[in-house]
This record gives structure tokens, sequence and C-alpha cells, in this order.
């Protein structure tokens, strides 16, 4: 009946009882690179703020930006952001309805991820 | 008892009072962000490291500044309304509105702040 169980329902993922598998990987990934990006987010505006107060604040925020551990930061964030936006595209062919049988939903996370390498190593070059 | 069927209940906008409105709205974001992060990281990954007057001066010219602007906005609502997904798949009850607030204030205070800092560089 309509009235069973209301409010007191199980969380969503029951990640504990599922074996790992490549498309829930592919999938956890992408919340997990997609909430992490709001520390590089926050990162970059605090630069900018930075740019905009002070030359002697900016010089303390693109200091610590292009620093060893700024540097790991924005890669990692890098990677992240193409994963995510590699995903992203994945979850809208999803949406439309295309590429949900196992194998082909497989091979597509397989290229989420081989994909975000790729651009990663290609923005690296070109910025 | 209530004489309520699970028909009803899901009926119309359904469980979240707003139907599909969230989920389409990160889809549109989604296909926004698809086009204005390439550029984004081109432009901005290009100004991190250079000098002040070079960062005031990109940040300056109309097309960077409305990017950036664009980016962080349509990019920070896409975070607000995906991280309020996630929260609501792990916590519940108050621990869930609380987390839920606290990520609709950061969103708002994030864009803010970036939208301060861009029109002060380019006004």
């Amino acid at each position: 009946m309509a009235d069973v169980n209301r409010g007191e329902r199980p969380l969503s993922p029951h990640l504990s009882i599922y074996r790992p598998q490549m498309t829930s990987m592919s999938s956890i990934l992408t919340r997990i690179t997609g909430n992490a990006l709001i520390i590089a987010v926050i990162m970059v505006v605090w630069w900018l703020l930075a740019a905009a107060t002070s030359a002697e604040y900016f010089e303390l925020a693109n200091g610590l930006l292009t620093s060893w551990f700024g540097r790991i930061v924005l890669l990692l964030s890098t990677l992240g952001i193409w994963y995510h936006f590699l995903a992203g595209l994945r979850h809208l062919y999803f949406d439309a309805g295309h590429g949900l049988d196992i194998e082909t939903a497989e091979k597509l996370g397989w290229g989420c991820i081989a994909g975000s390498f790729v651009l990663t190593a290609i923005t690296v070059l070109v910025v | 008892m209530r004489y309520l069927t699970a028909r009803k209940r899901a009926e119309g906008k359904g469980a979240s009072g707003t139907g599909t409105e969230h989920h389409w709205y990160m889809q549109a974001s989604a296909v926004a962000l698809a086009f204005l992060v390439p550029a984004f990281l081109y432009v901005v990954g290009s100004a991190i490291g250079s000098s002040h007057e070079e960062v005031l001066a990109t940040f300056s010219r109309p097309f960077p500044a409305i990017l950036t602007g664009l980016t962080l906005y349509a990019g920070v609502m896409h975070f607000n309304k995906g991280a309020q997904m996630m929260i609501e798949d792990y916590a519940r009850g108050s621990m869930r509105k609380a987390l839920i607030i606290f990520v609709i204030g950061l969103s708002y205070t994030t864009i803010a702040t970036g939208v301060f800092a861009l029109a002060k560089i380019a006004l």
C-alpha cells in the first residue's frame, strides 16, 4: 500500500553489498570528481579576488597556485574535470536512451578514463 | 487507514514537488558547460602563473571576463544541484537539510566573490 515505510526507506546506493563493477565505479567517480572540483573553483576564485585586490595579495595567491602543492591540485583538478566532462557527455547519451547494454556501457566507462588522461595531457601541453 | 494510492502520490510533480526540474537543469547546464569548460580551461589556465599586469589585462577584455563569469555561474550552480543530489543519497533528516543549506550558501558565496573580483578587474 501507499503508506508502507514512508520516510525510513533505505538510503540510495547500497555501496557495501555490490561487487565493484566498471559501470558502478565509473558512476561513483563522476560524483567524486564533480564534488571535489569545488575545491579548485574556490582556489581560482580566491586567486581572482587576490588579483582584484592588490599586487601583494596576488603574489601570495599566485605563489600558492604555482607552488608544487598548487600544481598538483590543479593537475588533479584538470584530470577530474575532463573525467567529469566525458562522463557527463556519456550521461547525456544514456539519458537519450543509447548505450545502455552492459558491453557498451563498460566500453564507454573505459573510454571516459582513457579520454580524461589524453585530454589532461593535451591541456598540459597547450596551456 | 488512508485511501491514498501509490499512483495518486506519484501523480503531478511527484515526491520532490518540482517534477523533473532538477534533472532537466542538470542536463541543460551540462550542455552549456560542455561548451564553456574547454574555453575556460584555456583562458584561465593560461592566465594562472602569469604576471599581475597580464592577469589584469586578460580579465579586462570582454571575452575572458564574460566567459569566466558564465562558467563560474553555470559550473557552481551545476555543483550546487549535484551536491544536493549526493547529500540526499547519503544523509537524512536534519543533517540532510543542514548540509544542503550549507552547499547553497557556499555556492552563492563562491559565485558572488568571483563576480565581484571580475567586475573590479574589468571595470
